[in-house]
This record gives C-alpha cells, sequence and structure tokens, in this order.
C-alpha cells in the first residue's frame, strides 16, 4: 500500500480582499511532495510562490487572505481544517521556515542562544542540555567558534552568519520539511552559494524535505529535485529540474532562464521578461 | 494597638505591597542574562548612578514617613515623625536661620533655630519637604503601577490583534480623551472621595491613554516585521508572542514614558490641590507647600523659603528620574557593545 506523500496540495486557490477589489494570489494550484525530496518553486515577485509557501502552515493574515478552495495535506491531513492548537503543533515541528531577510527575521533584543533555545524548549522539551544542542546545531551550519557566538545579537552578526543562525534555528526543530523563501536574496553571492552548499548538505545528512522559494534560477540547479515554475498564481510549468533547465517548455520559463546571466557569454544586453507577448501568448 | 494594623491594612499596605511587587521583579530579573548585561553597563554610567543614589535617597526618606511604629500617646507616628520630634513649632512665618519671627515688630524671639523657615502655621519648612517625600512618591508609584501596565498591555493587544480589539480599545480611550481631562479628573475624586488611593487611580485611569496610543502604533510597526511572523511560524502562541517578543521591544518607550510620565504625576497633584480636591489636608505634598506660596510671594517682603524648597525638592526627583531614565534606556539598548 503506498503512504501518503509529506506533503500535498490540491487545487489550492488564495484570494486577497482589499480595498481595491480582490486579488487572485494564487490560482488552483496543485503540487506533490515525497519525504527527503527538494522541491523549487521559482517565480518572479508577485507570482504567488511566497503566499503559497506561507499558507502551507496558514500563517497569511486572514483577512485580508482567504483560502477560497482546495486543500493542503500534511501527511494525509488537511492543514486548512487544524485548530489553532492543532496549526501551532504542525509550525516549527512538522514544518520549519526560513525567511528572506535574516537581519529582521531574529529578534532584535535577544542573543542568538535564546531564540534557539525557545525553539528547543516549545518542540522539543525532552533536551536536557540545551546550550550542547545549540552549539551542535550551529556547528552543523558552520558557525566558527559556536559555544562563543550563540552570546551574540543578532546585530552583532553579519548577514551570511545570521542566516546560518536562522537555518540552525529551523533545523534545531528536526522539522520534516524546511521551506526556505528566498533564503539567499538578502546576501551577496558568495554567501549565496555559500548557504545553498550548506542546505545541499545539510538535506543528504538530514534527510529532510525542502521548499526552495526562489526568483533565481541560477541557485536551484544542484539542489532541487523537481521545480515548479509560478507565473501570476498559477503553476505554468512542472518537471525534473534537468529537463526543466534544459528544455523549458513553457515561454515564461524560457524567458526566465535567459534572464541567468553566464560567465564568458558573448557581451550582450542581459534579458528582461516582457510580459505584454506573454500575455498575449496566454 | 488594633489602630496601629487598621492604619497598616488600610492605606500603606498597597503601597508596600507594590515595592514588594517592584522588588520580586528586580530580584526575577536579576537572574536573566539581559538584565545582568544592562546591570554591568548601568554601574559604568556615572550620571546614572548619581542619579539611581538620589533616587533611592528620595526612596528612603519616603520610607521613613511611610513606616509606622507605636506611639503611647497618638497610637502610631511615622519614624520621620519620631525622629523630627525634637524640632519646635513657631506661631507663624520665620526666614531661614532667623532668630525673630517674620515680619515681627516686637521682635519675639523663637522656639529655636529653622534652616529652611518655618510656614504659616509656624511648621518646620524642612521638615515638611522630608514628609512631602511620601506624598509624591505614592502617587507617583501608584499611578505609575496602575497606568503603566494597562496601558501597555491595551495597546500592545491593539496593535497586534487589530480588528475588532483594535475597535474596542480605541472606542474606550477615545471616549475618554474626548472629556476634558480636569474636569474628569475632579469628576472622578469627587466621586470616589479624596485621598491618594483614589487620586492615583484618577490620574491612572486618565493617564493611561497617551502611552496606549504610543504602544499601538510601536506595535503595529513591530508585528509587521518579520520576526514576528518568524516566531508564529516557530509555532509560538498568541500570549508568548505578546509578552516574549513584542514587550522587549516597546520596553523602551514604557520606561521613558513611565519616567516622564512620573514628573507629570507630581505636577498633576499640584494642580488638583490648587483645586480643593488633592492631597487630603494634613498631609504635606509639595503640590500644596507650592500653591500655598503663590500667594506668599506677594507679601512684602516676600516668603520665597517655603517654595523654593518645594520645588527644589520637586526637581530634584524629577531630574534624578529623568537621568536615571535615559541610563536605563542605553543600558538596555543592545546595539551598544
Amino acid at each position: 500500500m503506498p503512504t501518503a506523500p509529506l506533503l500535498e496540495i490540491r487545487d489550492l486557490s488564495i484570494h486577497f480582499h482589499t480595498e481595491n477589489g480582490v486579488v487572485e494570489a494564487v490560482k488552483n494550484i496543485s503540487l506533490k511532495l515525497e519525504k527527503g525530496e527538494t522541491l523549487a518553486v521559482v517565480g518572479e515577485s508577485g507570482s504567488g510562490k511566497s503566499v503559497t509557501g506561507l499558507a502551507l502552515t496558514r500563517l497569511l493574515p486572514e483577512p485580508p487572505a482567504r483560502y477560497v478552495s482546495g486543500e493542503i495535506l500534511l501527511e494525509g491531513r488537511d492543514v486548512l481544517k487544524m485548530s489553532a492548537r492543532e496549526l501551532r503543533g504542525i509550525r516549527g515541528n512538522k514544518i520549519a521556515y526560513i525567511f528572506q531577510e535574516p537581519s529582521t527575521s531574529l529578534n532584535p533584543v535577544f542573543t542568538i542562544r535564546n531564540q534557539i533555545a525557545e525553539a528547543i524548549k516549545l518542540h522539543r522539551p525532552e533536551v536536557n542540555d540545551i546550550d550542547t544542542e545549540i552549539v551542535k546545531y550551529l556547528d552543523m551550519v558552520g558557525i566558527v567558534n559556536p559555544a562563543q557566538r550563540m552570546h551574540d545579537y543578532p546585530h552583532q552578526l553579519s548577514g551570511g552568519m545570521q542566516q546560518r543562525a536562522m537555518i540552525a534555528m529551523a533545523l534545531s526543530m528536526q522539522p520534516d520539511l524546511l521551506i526556505a523563501d528566498e533564503p539567499t536574496t538578502a546576501l551577496d553571492v558568495t554567501i549565496q552559494a555559500q548557504i545553498i552548499d550548506q542546505l545541499r548538505e545539510l538535506k543528504k545528512r538530514l534527510d529532510m524535505s525542502i521548499i526552495l522559494i526562489t526568483h533565481n534560477f541560477g541557485i536551484i540547479e544542484g539542489i532541487a529535485d523537481r521545480v515548479a515554475v509560478m507565473f501570476r498564481g498559477k503553476i505554468v510549468e512542472h518537471g525534473e529540474t534537468r529537463s526543466v533547465l534544459s528544455n523549458p517548455q513553457h515561454a515564461y520559463t524560457k524567458a526566465l532562464i535567459q534572464c541567468i546571466p553566464q560567465l564568458g557569454a558573448k557581451r550582450r544586453r542581459l534579458a528582461t521578461i516582457d510580459h505584454a507577448a506573454l500575455e498575449a501568448a496566454g | 494597638m488594633t489602630r496601629f494594623f487598621q492604619y497598616w491594612l488600610t492605606q500603606d499596605a498597597i503601597v508596600i505591597g507594590a515595592f514588594a511587587l517592584v522588588f520580586f521583579l528586580l530580584r526575577a530579573g536579576a537572574k536573566n542574562e539581559r538584565w545582568q548585561r544592562a546591570w554591568l553597563r548601568l554601574k559604568k554610567d556615572r550620571t546614572g548612578m548619581i542619579a539611581f543614589a538620589v533616587i533611592l535617597i528620595y526612596l528612603g526618606l519616603g520610607a521613613l514617613e511611610l513606616l509606622q511604629i507605636p506611639d503611647p500617646t497618638r497610637g502610631s507616628r511615622s519614624i520621620l515623625d519620631a525622629l523630627t520630634s525634637g524640632i519646635p513649632n513657631e506661631r507663624t512665618y520665620s526666614a531661614p536661620l532667623a532668630d525673630e519671627l517674620f515680619g515681627s515688630v516686637r521682635g519675639e524671639r523663637l522656639e529655636g533655630r529653622h534652616l529652611l523657615g518655618t510656614d504659616v502655621l509656624g511648621k518646620d519648612v524642612l521638615v515638611q519637604t522630608l514628609k512631602a517625600c511620601r506624598t509624591a512618591l505614592i502617587i507617583g508609584g501608584l499611578t505609575t503601577a496602575i497606568y503603566i501596565p494597562f496601558g501597555t498591555l491595551m495597546g500592545i493587544l491593539a496593535g497586534y490583534f487589530r480588528r475588532w480589539v483594535d475597535d474596542l480599545i480605541q472606542y474606550i480611550y477615545s471616549t475618554l480623551a474626548s472629556i476634558p481631562e480636569i474636569l474628569l479628573l475632579v469628576a472622578i475624586l469627587l466621586t470616589l472621595g479624596k485621598g491618594l488611593g483614589t487620586m492615583s487611580l484618577a490620574l491612572g485611569v486618565t493617564g493611561w491613554v497617551g502611552l496606549c496610543r504610543l504602544i499601538r502604533g510601536e506595535t503595529m510597526r513591530q508585528s509587521e516585521r518579520p520576526y514576528v511572523t518568524a516566531a508564529r511560524a516557530l509555532g509560538q502562541t498568541h500570549w508568548k508572542i505578546v509578552t516574549r517578543h513584542l514587550l522587549p521591544n516597546v520596553m523602551h518607550l514604557v520606561l521613558i514614558s513611565a519616567v516622564l510620565g512620573f514628573s507629570n504625576i507630581v505636577l498633576a497633584e499640584a494642580i488638583l490641590s490648587y483645586l480643593g480636591v488633592g492631597a487630603p489636608v494634613g498631609t504635606s505634598s509639595w503640590g500644596a507647600m507650592i500653591d500655598s506660596g503663590r500667594t506668599e510671594l506677594s507679601r512684602d517682603p516676600f516668603v520665597w523659603w517655603n517654595i523654593t524648597a518645594a520645588t527644589v525638592a520637586l526637581f530634584g526627583l524629577v531630574l534624578s528620574l529623568n537621568l536615571l531614565g535615559d541610563s536605563l534606556r542605553r543600558a538596555f539598548d543592545p546595539k551598544r557593545g
């Protein structure tokens, strides 16, 4: 008997009710994720990818957000039908997040140690020696001298270090699924590569599923097993990363891939996306 | 002995309870890493420590006047009364360190010398000024203890939950804010009766509105920040997010408001005394002393020592509180090394 996939999104639509009318942020999307698998959700800003990510544990503020249709099945149970208490049970414990801006995602008035300890106490009350555990995870994400650095406040760390601390915090809860929402966007290019390498290695080591939300096709190669391309709230293309990259079907995917600058390529103007043309093509 | 207990239970028990609470909070805070660091930093801040010492002196004087010891003739009297019982009363005004009664034609001799002179009833001004510490501290402390927690909590709830919670809280404070403050104060005092406790309650009821607005705005700004979403993504409860994540991030505003508010409260007490609904008759207060000084200044030669003593005492307390508030804010700022 086949077991239920870790996560299955069926026909999900999310609308935002604003003063200027209804915004259809996510339109009838369906996705599946097995345990240990990595899915990249790619699209430009406003395509609904972050909204989808936040919706997985119902983190969107309601109102204005409304879940119009569909279900989000986490191990066969519908997240959209859970009580507030059940939701708190899966947040962090089953699904953990890393956000785009590490500098503002950490609470400025607490030390790193304090914040990771909060996460561990909340979801793994059986852990006795919290400091050892914190050092273990900070070490795992490549923070040098973790026993000392954990007493730092967020502003004392560089952007890359902050993001590593966020990842350590997410991992310390031992989630089944890690949602990385633009984890490298606020970082410079060398740090981006380091963070992505780190994620790839951790995924292998901890046998964890990852949903990597990004606008950058350049970073997904080598980490994502499959990729879903979102455009205007819809999934326009979905498949194995390699085949999508080498043989894109949808015009938007082609345009996005063309936007990746190639080192050593012939000098030309950087590609942009012509929305009017895409609109006309449907 | 029964009167001794009655006195304790009715009025000052609340104040002692409030101070016990502050002490308890400080002790709980002493175990906190963040408070320990702040304390280490505060210790190096000379201005802050001087201000702190001055406030401790005021607190000590207040305590001397607050604590009652049994007295064979009058049931009980304060320690300060007992200590100053040797200072004689005069018939009326006398200038500081004068030998004769103020404005006396016949040159009546005084019973003793008074460093700051005596007031209209012939009481020593220095003793009155010191006794008034208790009134100021009770009014300031009780009012702060009432309106700071309430205003902060309401502000955070309104800013964090928004929607109907925000509407409800805004409705309440807009209603309060639409009534002229003095009228409301007088109305509450006349309904509940005069007394230090009711005055604190009245000042608290009118005082939380400004703080609540301030905290509500800051909370709205803070809850837009990703760390609040991150805390929710952690699976934290609303209550924990409010107390653990939002409260510390608006605490600096609370601290500054509390310290600045204290001086406003002591001044408000003076205004209420002027309107006849202030401190009960027989209670010494700086407000009442300044108020009576108003008429004394028009005498010739004018009586300056009464109003000066009260003003300097008030100024010293308010200045120290402001300086300490500044130092505390700096000490708690995580952005400093």
